[in-house]
């Protein structure tokens, strides 16, 4: 079963939302990631996405991207994302782990044979930057079977008609691409968020949380007064191989000072 | 799909061709597909676009192009009747200005006012700068770094017609990563871009809109063949990449059981080397680039690079359609090294005074292995997909003339 309604329970009684904090797995080597994904809870991070590294990151920005290619290099693999989430899971049995990436490398493994193993190591969650509603059906039964939530994204180009197709197939929370770009680039106005956070909940009783051009403690507070979380990735993966694993580490834990003082 | 009477009908309405084609790109650019899709099929039904689209194809183009005998080159394979099919001499030297015209008077009856496109050899970036140009639009042509300098006379080309040429050092900076850079442009220009896709593949309906676009070279084939010869062709040969000239020429020709079809990939250095071009033989079912299709992968799905000397074959995908086809073993998939494309460069160049295009060397290289073991009445059909104009210098380091090569 996914962690994931649970934890959104917990953020909800303690009325605030959530830090969904985003590293890349392999990068920029098993040992520091390893490290980085097993300090996120302690450091503030209410959910974890974890990303699969792939070739050709079509949605990524320069900082996912490079990312990917550093976790490609060091021996990253998608065998190898399910092999960290497993070893985290050996010390966590609540923080939610969603995978996000691509969809080829689950192809090439085989949708129900991912979704097995997927659950096996204990992920709770994918987000599939390339797999459309129109394409999902070939994954979503699988995930479903094995407990495992399919959540979509919803960007400023799904209007009213397609928002009910976008969300058809949606479980665990909703995820808000609040700009019309790739990810670690330009931020959305807060005015615009709000819009279209209240927009989505005519649509869906899912939390939604909200990402891509989230990079600062009071950002992410902007976003966590109207989400119920916030999705910070490009800036936690550049500071990592800029500054080193603590410094993430450090950053996560303003992240989620700014998202839980965000309602107070 | 399900029409067993034809090869023609696909894709079903989702973009399929069998498990192949589909709409797999980020949920940003969905309902941008979908505008894109109902514009071309009221585009495709309104008599006035198709009037616009021939009229240019007939006076800027200049089709027909035409169909040549290749006399010398028939008797030095000793056998099958060789024509040519001259894509070479439209305007732009090669096939994808017919593409270009369909889309960019689609783009403009969209009201976009900003294209973007992907580039390998700088044919497809040219033709697509040549057609923004004709109609004053604003152009981007996403490049590799590695591709640029490989093709730099294409690269001032399109700085002359007013494009602006992006770079691409993200992954082995060719091709693919300009596919990449071109999506990622795409998703953060949604209101005013179009992009300008040069080849069969990417998501629906882009596989076959490119390919409706490019059957006047199908179409013309079979005029003409029966004008000269009375009957229609035994055998078509085109070389593939992402393989629009292929599908161009090919598909009007799919329900004409006769009619034998082979399509030629690149096997670059060969393919035990694994350093080639070669999807459909030495790859595997994968998506990329927005649809299903045959794909140079490793056992965890992360692409691996492509290599031809060609740069315009130089891709580890393919278009759906052709990945149906060969599943279906409707056409017959082959490959030619760089070294046997070598050759058959310089042996059309000097024997029937035309230098083709590296790309479509493939075509001619396979004409010229089989040619001599079919009889005297078998009638073939290559397609000069291009002119080589743009490969001197990659072929003048290639044989070695290094003096020659620092003159051109």
């Amino acid at each position: 079963m996914s962690r994931i309604p649970a934890r959104f329970a917990q953020c909800q009684a303690e009325k605030r939302a959530a830090l969904v904090a985003y590293v890349m797995a392999g990068d920029p080597d098993r040992a520091a990631s390893q490290a980085v994904l097993d300090g996120l809870p302690a450091a503030g991070a209410d959910i974890i996405e974890l990303g699969m590294p792939f070739t050709d990151p079509m949605a990524d920005g320069p900082a996912i991207q490079l990312a990917a290619q550093r976790a490609l290099k060091a021996g990253g693999s998608l065998r190898r994302t399910l092999e960290m989430a497993k070893a985290f899971r050996a010390h966590d049995e609540a923080t939610p782990i969603v995978v996000m990436g691509y969809y080829n490398p689950i192809y090439a493994w085989g949708p129900e044979r991912f979704c097995a193993a997927a659950a096996a190591a204990g992920v709770d969650g994918l987000i599939i930057v390339d797999l459309p509603p129109e394409e999902a059906d070939e994954l979503v039964p699988f995930a479903r079977a094995n407990g495992i939530d399919f959540i979509v994204l919803t960007t400023p180009t799904s209007d009213d008609a397609r928002l009910p197709v976008v969300l058809a197939n949606a479980s665990g929370f909703v995820y808000y691409v609040s700009i019309a770009g790739v990810t670690g680039t330009r931020s959305a106005s807060q005015t615009a968020i709000d819009e279209a956070v209240a927009r989505l909940r005519r649509h869906t009783a899912l939390p939604v949380c909200v990402g891509f051009g989230i990079k600062t403690p009071a950002q992410a507070a902007a976003v966590a007064k109207v989400a119920d979380g916030a999705v910070v990735g490009s800036a936690i993966v550049a500071t990592l191989v800029e500054s080193g694993p603590n410094e993430a580490l450090a950053l996560v834990q303003a992240l989620a000072d700014g998202v839980r003082g965000a309602r107070t | 799909m399900t029409n067993l009477n034809t090869y023609r009908s696909g894709p079903d309405e989702r973009g399929h061709f069998g498990i192949f084609g589909g709409r797999y790109v980020a949920e940003t650019l969905m309902p941008l597909i979908l505008q894109v899709e109902a514009a071309y099929a009221a585009a495709k039904a309104d008599p006035e676009f198709q009037g616009e689209f021939r009229s240019l194809l007939q006076h800027y183009v200049g089709r027909p192009n035409p169909l040549t005998f290749a006399r010398r080159l028939t008797a030095a394979w000793g056998g099958a009747k060789v024509y040519l099919k001259r894509e070479d001499l439209n305007h732009t030297g090669a096939h994808k200005i017919n593409n270009c015209i369909g889309q960019i008077l689609l783009a403009r009856r969209m009201g976009k006012k900003r294209i973007i496109a992907e580039t390998g050899a700088g044919q497809h970036g040219v033709a697509t700068a040549t057609v923004c140009a004709l109609f004053g639009m604003e152009c981007c042509i996403y490049m590799g770094a590695t591709d640029i300098v490989r093709q730099a006379p294409n690269v001032y080309r399109m700085k002359l017609l007013g494009a602006g040429v992006r770079p691409v050092t993200s992954g082995a900076a060719t091709l693919k990563d300009a596919m990449n850079d071109a999506l990622r442009d795409w998703v953060s220009n949604v209101d005013d871009t179009y992009y300008l896709i040069g080849t069969v593949a990417g998501p629906h309906p882009y596989p076959a809109m490119v390919r409706d676009f490019q059957c006047v070279i199908g179409e013309e084939v079979r005029t003409q063949i029966l004008a000269q010869e009375g009957r229609l062709p035994d055998s078509l040969v085109a070389c593939i990449g992402g393989g629009s000239n292929a599908m161009g020429l090919f598909h009007p020709f799919l329900d004409e059981a006769g009619v034998r079809i082979i399509g030629v990939e690149a096997a670059g250095y060969g393919l035990d080397t694994g350093r080639h071009a070669a999807s459909l033989t030495g790859g595997r079912p994968g998506v990329l680039h927005g649809n299903r299709t045959y794909l140079l992968q490793d056992d965890d799905g992360q692409i691996t690079e492509a290599h031809s000397i060609s740069a315009g074959l130089d891709y580890p995908g393919i278009g759906p359609e052709h990945s149906w086809l060969h599943d279906s073993g409707r056409v017959e998939y082959v490959s030619v090294t760089d070294d046997e494309a070598l050759a058959a460069f310089q042996q059309c160049t000097r024997a029937e005074g035309i230098i083709p295009a590296l790309e479509s060397s493939h075509a001619l290289a396979h004409a010229a292995k089989i040619a001599g073991g079919l009889p005297p009445e078998h009638l073939m059909v290559v397609n000069l997909s291009g002119r080589g104009d743009k490969d001197v210098n990659t072929v003048a380091k290639a044989l070695g003339d290094e003096h020659f090569g620092g003159l051109v």
